[in-house]
C-alpha cells in the first residue's frame, strides 16, 4: 500500500519553463499567504507586550478557563465520535428501518447554528424552563428540587449535538468510497464483524474521520456564542473579555495566537502520526449490497439514529417553529433579500474556498515540499480562531492595504479617492475563505487520500496529461468529496455572525445578521423567524448533496 | 503610461458608483436594527437626507472606525451604552461638537464633558423581585443585596455584561475599590445560580422560584410585563435614599473624519429633540433624555424615581477596573 508521493519530482528540475509541479507549489504559497496575512496581523500583537492585563487573567480567570477548555474539547471529541463515526458505518454499511431518511436527516443538524440550539436547549431545560416547571407542577416538588443544565456537561452535550455531522458526514463519505470489498476481504480473511470494522473499515476512513473530528474540535474551540448562552467560561470568553472589557485588543490577540499555536502543534502531531501509515482504496467503490441488521439489532440501530435525529434536529426545530409562528408578523419583503444575500454570500465562498482546497490538496500530496506542507498548515489555520478575531485581522490588514492603494492614487493624482476594498464584498469573501479554507480543504484531502497514485500513473500511461488527469481522473472521483466541502462551507457561511457583521457593505444583511440584531436584544422568540428561515436555506444544499452522493 | 493618465483610469474605474451622493449621513451603530430603522425613515421622508447604516457590536465597530481612519465613510457612532462611548472618545475616533441644541436637549451628566457624545436614551438598571415572596419593605439598595439575609436569593446576570460592568464601575467610583469589592463579593455569596447570559432568563428564575431578586435593565421588565400582564414580579427602584438609580445611556457622536459632519450633527440634533425622543426612547420603553419629552405610558406607569446624577462617563473610566475587581470576587 505504501506509494511514494511525489512521483513528479525529476519533471520538476527542467530549466527554462515553469514545470507543473512548481505551478502547484506556488499556487498553494499564494493561498497560504491570503490566510497568513490577517493571521499574521494577530501574531503581531507580540511586538507590544502588556502584563498587567495577563497578570490579572492569569492570577483570577485563567486556570479554570483552561480546565474548562480541556473539558469542553475532550468531551466534544468523545461525543462527535461515538455519534458520528457508528451513525454513519450504520447508514452507508448497514440495512435497517428508516436507514434511508436517515442517511440524510443526520446531516440536518449541520443547519442548526450551535447558538439556536444552546438556546433552545437552556430554554427548554433549565430551572424556568417548561420541564422542570411542568415536573414540578405535576409531582407536587418543592422550588427547591431542581436539576442544573447551565454546565460543563451541558456545554458539551449541545456542542456535540451540533458538531457531530462533521464527523457523520466525512466519515460517511470515507465509508461510500471503501465500498463493501474492504470489509468483505476483511470478514473473508476470518475477522468477525467487530473485528473487521475496527481492523479493516475503521483504519481506512481514519483520515476523514481525523479531518472531521479536527474541524468540530476547532470550533468547539472558536465557539462564542453557544457558550455564552451558558455562560460557560473558555479560551474564547477571555480573548473576547480582553477585547470587549478591557479594550486591549493587543493581549486578546496575544491569546488567540496562543489558541493557534496550540491547534497548529496538535494538526502537525496528528499528521505525523497520519504520515506513517498510508490509506488508499482499491476501485470498487459506489454500488453495494448493505448488510440487512435483523431484530434487535435493526430496532437498536434504528433507535439510536432516531434517538439523534430527534435530540439534534427534530425538537429544537419544533421548538424554534412554534415561536417562528409567534413572531409571523415580522415577515416582510425584506427576507427576500436576506435570502437573496445570504445565500449568494454562501455560494461565492463556496465556490472559492474549494477550488483553493482542490489546488492544496493537490500540491500537498504529489508535489509536496517542505514548505508546500507548511503552506498547507497554516492556510488551514483560520478555522481555528474566535470568528470576531479572524475578522480583525482580515479588516485590519484589508483597511492597511486599502490605505496605502489611497495614498498612492492621491498621490498621483491629487484626488483622494477613500476606500475602496473595504466595506465591500471582497472584504467579506477575505474572511470567510481565510476561515473556512481548513472546512473545505478537510473533505477534500481526505478523498484525495484515498485515490490510488496508481490511478494516475495508470491514466498518464494511457496518455493523458497533466491537466487532462485532473479533469478527466480526479475530478469525478472527487465529486462526493468536493460537493461535501461545497456543502459545508456553504452552510457555515450561511451560519457565520461576526466576520458578517463586521465587514458587510451597508444593506448586506444576512439571515445571520438578523438572528444576531433580535438575540442581542434578549429577543430569541423573535429570532426564531430568521433561525427558521437559514434552517430552510440550510437544508436545500443538504438534500441536493445527498441525491448526488448516496448513489 | 503617463502618471495622470493611470490614475484618472484607475480612479474613474473604481470611483462611479461613490460619486453620486446627495446629501448622506453614513452611520456605525450598536444600536439594533429594529430600534432605529424607523427613526431613520422618518428623517429620511422629512428632510431628504438619505442615512445608510451597518450594525454590530461596539467593539469590532470601533475597532473598523480607527483602522479606517481618516478616510472613514462613517459620519457617526452609536452604541448602547456610555462605557463604549468613553472609549471611543479616549481613542480619538470623535469629534468636539459645539451645539446650543444638543447642550440644551441632553442633561450635563448624561453626555461627554467635552462634548464628543450625547446621550439619546436613558436605560435605568434596577431590582426587580417575586411579589409572592419579597416585600418592597424588605429592599433598599444594590449594597444591600450584598447582605447575608439574602442568602440563596439573588439571582445575576453575568459579570461579562457591560451593564453589569457599568453598576460596578459606579459602585467603584461611589465606595472606593475595596468596599465594592465587599459588595460584589456579597452578591457572590448570596447567588441562587449561577449568573445567567441575559436580563430576561434572570427574572424568568425569579418567577419559578429559583431566587428572590435580581437586578435589571427596566426595558426587559416591561417587554416581560407585555408579555405576561399578569407576571408576579415587580420593578423596585434602588438606593432613593442613597445615590438613586443606576442611569446608563444609548448615545452618539459624530465621528473625527466624517465626510458628512454638518449632516450628522443635524441628525444627532434631531434625535435629541423633542419630535424624536418620544419615539427614540420609547421604542424600546427606555426613558428619553430630553426632559421635554415624556416616557411611554408603560414606563411613566412604573412611577418617577431618583435617579444617579454621576456622569455616566465614569462608567467607562472605572469599567477596566470594575472587571477586575469582579473576576477577582469570582462574579462570573
Amino acid at each position: 500500500m505504501a506509494d511514494t508521493p511525489a512521483l513528479d519530482l525529476g519533471s520538476s528540475r527542467r530549466v527554462g519553463r515553469v514545470a507543473p509541479d512548481d505551478l502547484w507549489r506556488w499556487a498553494a504559497r499564494l493561498l497560504a499567504v491570503s490566510v497568513l496575512i490577517p493571521l499574521a496581523v494577530i501574531l503581531g500583537s507580540w511586538l507590544y507586550f502588556d502584563p498587567g492585563v495577563w497578570s490579572h487573567l492569569g492570577a483570577t480567570v485563567l486556570p479554570q478557563l483552561l480546565v474548562n477548555t480541556f473539558w469542553l474539547v475532550a468531551g466534544v471529541a468523545v461525543g462527535t465520535l461515538l455519534l458520528g463515526v457508528p451513525l454513519a458505518w450504520l447508514t452507508v454499511m448497514c440495512e435497517f428501518p428508516g436507514r434511508r431518511i436517515l442517511d440524510w436527516a443526520l446531516m440536518l443538524p449541520f443547519a442548526l447554528p450551535a447558538y439556536v440550539l444552546a438556546f433552545v436547549f437552556v430554554g427548554v431545560l433549565d430551572f424556568a424552563g417548561p420541564l422542570q416547571v411542568g415536573l414540578r407542577g405535576l409531582l407536587g416538588l418543592p422550588p427547591a428540587w431542581s436539576f442544573e443544565v447551565r454546565n460543563t456537561l451541558g456545554v458539551i452535550i449541545v456542542m456535540t449535538l451540533v458538531l457531530y455531522p462533521y464527523v457523520y458526514m466525512l466519515a460517511r463519505v470515507a465509508f461510500l468510497g471503501q465500498g463493501q470489498s474492504a470489509y468483505e476481504a476483511g470478514r473473508s480473511l476470518g475477522l468477525g464483524p467487530w473485528a473487521a470494522f475496527f481492523r479493516v473499515s475503521l483504519p481506512m476512513a481514519r483520515p476523514a474521520i481525523i479531518a472531521g473530528l479536527s474541524l468540530a474540535l476547532m470550533e468547539a474551540l472558536a465557539d462564542f456564542g453557544a457558550v455564552s448562552v451558558f455562560n460557560f467560561d473558555t479560551f474564547t470568553t477571555a480573548i473576547y473579555k480582553s477585547w470587549f472589557g478591557f479594550f486591549d485588543l493587543q493581549s486578546a490577540a496575544q491569546l488567540a495566537s496562543i489558541l493557534l499555536t496550540i491547534v497548529l502543534v496538535a494538526l502537525v502531531v496528528e499528521r505525523r502520526f497520519r504520515d506513517r501509515a498510508r490509506y488508499t482504496e482499491s476501485g470498487r467503490g459506489g454500488a453495494q449490497r448493505r448488510m440487512r441488521l435483523g431484530g434487535r439489532r435493526a430496532i437498536a440501530a434504528s433507535l439510536f439514529g432516531w434517538g439523534v435525529f430527534v435530540l439534534a434536529f427534530a425538537a429544537p426545530a419544533l421548538r424554534l417553529a412554534t415561536w417562528a409562528w409567534g413572531a409571523v408578523g415580522d415577515l416582510d419583503l425584506r427576507y427576500l433579500d436576506l435570502f437573496v444575500h445570504t445565500l449568494s454570500l454562501g455560494v461565492m465562498a463556496g465556490v472559492l474556498t474549494v477550488s483553493a482546497a482542490f489546488v492544496l490538496a493537490f500540491a500537498h500530496r504529489y508535489h509536496a515540499d517542505y514548505s508546500t506542507a507548511l503552506s498547507v498548515r497554516i492556510s488551514t489555520l483560520g478555522y481555528a480562531l474566535p470568528g470576531s478575531v479572524l475578522a480583525v485581522g482580515v479588516m485590519l490588514s484589508l483597511t492597511w492595504f486599502d490605505n496605502r492603494l489611497a495614498d498612492t492614487i492621491e498621490w498621483l493624482s491629487g484626488e483622494d479617492v477613500g476606500l475602496v476594498l473595504s466595506g465591500t464584498v471582497v472584504a467579506l469573501l477575505m474572511a470567510y475563505f481565510a476561515r473556512f479554507l481548513a472546512v473545505a480543504y478537510g473533505p477534500v484531502d481526505s478523498s484525495l487520500e484515498r485515490i490510488r497514485p496508481s490511478i494516475r500513473d495508470a491514466a498518464r500511461s494511457l496518455g493523458a496529461g497533466q491537466w487532462e488527469t485532473v479533469w478527466r481522473v480526479y475530478l469525478p472521483m472527487l465529486r462526493p468529496g468536493l460537493l461535501t466541502a461545497g456543502l459545508l462551507v456553504l452552510v457555515d457561511v450561511m451560519k457565520e455572525m461576526p466576520a458578517t457583521l463586521l465587514l458587510r457593505p451597508f444593506g448586506w444583511d444576512t439571515l445571520a445578521v438578523r438572528i444576531y440584531e433580535l438575540t442581542s436584544e434578549g429577543e430569541w422568540e423573535r429570532a426564531a423567524l430568521p433561525a427558521v428561515a437559514l434552517l430552510l436555506v440550510g437544508l436545500l444544499p443538504v438534500i441536493m448533496l445527498v441525491r448526488k452522493s448516496a448513489h | 503610461m503617463s502618471r495622470l493618465m493611470f490614475s484618472v483610469l484607475l480612479a474613474g474605474t473604481m470611483l462611479a458608483p461613490t460619486l453620486v451622493s446627495a446629501e448622506e449621513v453614513v452611520v456605525y451603530s450598536a444600536r439594533k436594527e429594529h430600534l432605529i430603522k424607523p427613526l431613520f425613515d422618518r428623517y429620511t421622508e422629512e428632510t431628504g437626507v438619505s442615512i445608510s447604516y451597518i450594525t454590530d457590536k461596539a467593539g469590532p465597530l470601533l475597532q473598523r472606525l480607527r483602522a479606517e481612519g481618516k478616510r472613514t465613510p462613517a459620519d457617526m457612532l452609536i452604541t448602547v451604552d456610555a462605557g463604549n462611548l468613553w472609549h471611543a472618545a479616549e481613542s480619538g475616533v470623535l469629534a468636539k461638537l459645539d451645539s446650543p441644541v444638543l447642550d440644551a436637549n441632553v442633561p450635563v451628566n448624561l453626555r461627554d464633558p467635552e462634548g464628543r457624545w450625547f446621550g439619546l436614551s436613558e436605560r435605568a438598571r434596577t431590582i426587580v423581585y417575586s411579589t409572592e415572596r419579597v416585600t418592597p419593605a424588605q429592599l433598599s439598595s444594590y449594597e444591600d443585596l450584598a447582605d447575608p439575609k439574602w442568602r440563596g436569593k439573588l439571582c445575576l446576570r453575568t459579570s461579562k455584561k457591560v451593564y453589569n460592568q457599568s453598576l460596578v464601575a459606579t459602585l467603584i467610583a461611589r465606595h472606593g475599590e475595596e468596599k465594592a469589592e465587599q459588595i460584589v463579593s456579597g452578591w457572590v455569596a448570596n447567588l441562587a445560580a449561577a449568573p445567567f447570559s441575559n436580563d430576561t432568563k434572570a427574572m424568568q428564575a425569579v418567577e419559578a422560584g429559583q431566587c428572590d431578586v435580581t437586578i435589571v435593565n427596566t426595558y426587559y421588565f416591561g417587554r416581560l410585563q407585555n408579555k405576561q400582564p399578569d407576571i408576579k414580579l415587580a420593578l423596585f427602584w434602588a438606593n432613593q435614599d442613597s445615590s438613586g438609580v443606576h442611569i446608563n445611556v444609548s448615545g452618539a457622536g459624530v465621528t473625527r473624519y466624517a465626510k458628512h459632519p454638518e449632516a450628522a450633527q443635524r441628525l444627532l440634533e434631531w434625535l435629541s429633540s423633542e419630535t424624536a425622543q418620544a419615539e427614540f426612547a420609547g421604542s424600546n420603553m427606555e426613558f428619553p433624555v430630553n426632559s421635554k419629552v415624556a416616557a411611554d405610558e408603560t414606563v411613566a406607569a412604573w412611577g418617577s424615581f431618583k435617579a444617579d446624577e454621576l456622569n455616566v462617563n465614569e462608567a467607562g473610566r472605572l469599567q477596566a477596573a470594575a472587571i477586575r475587581l469582579m473576576d477577582r470576587a469570582g462574579y462570573r
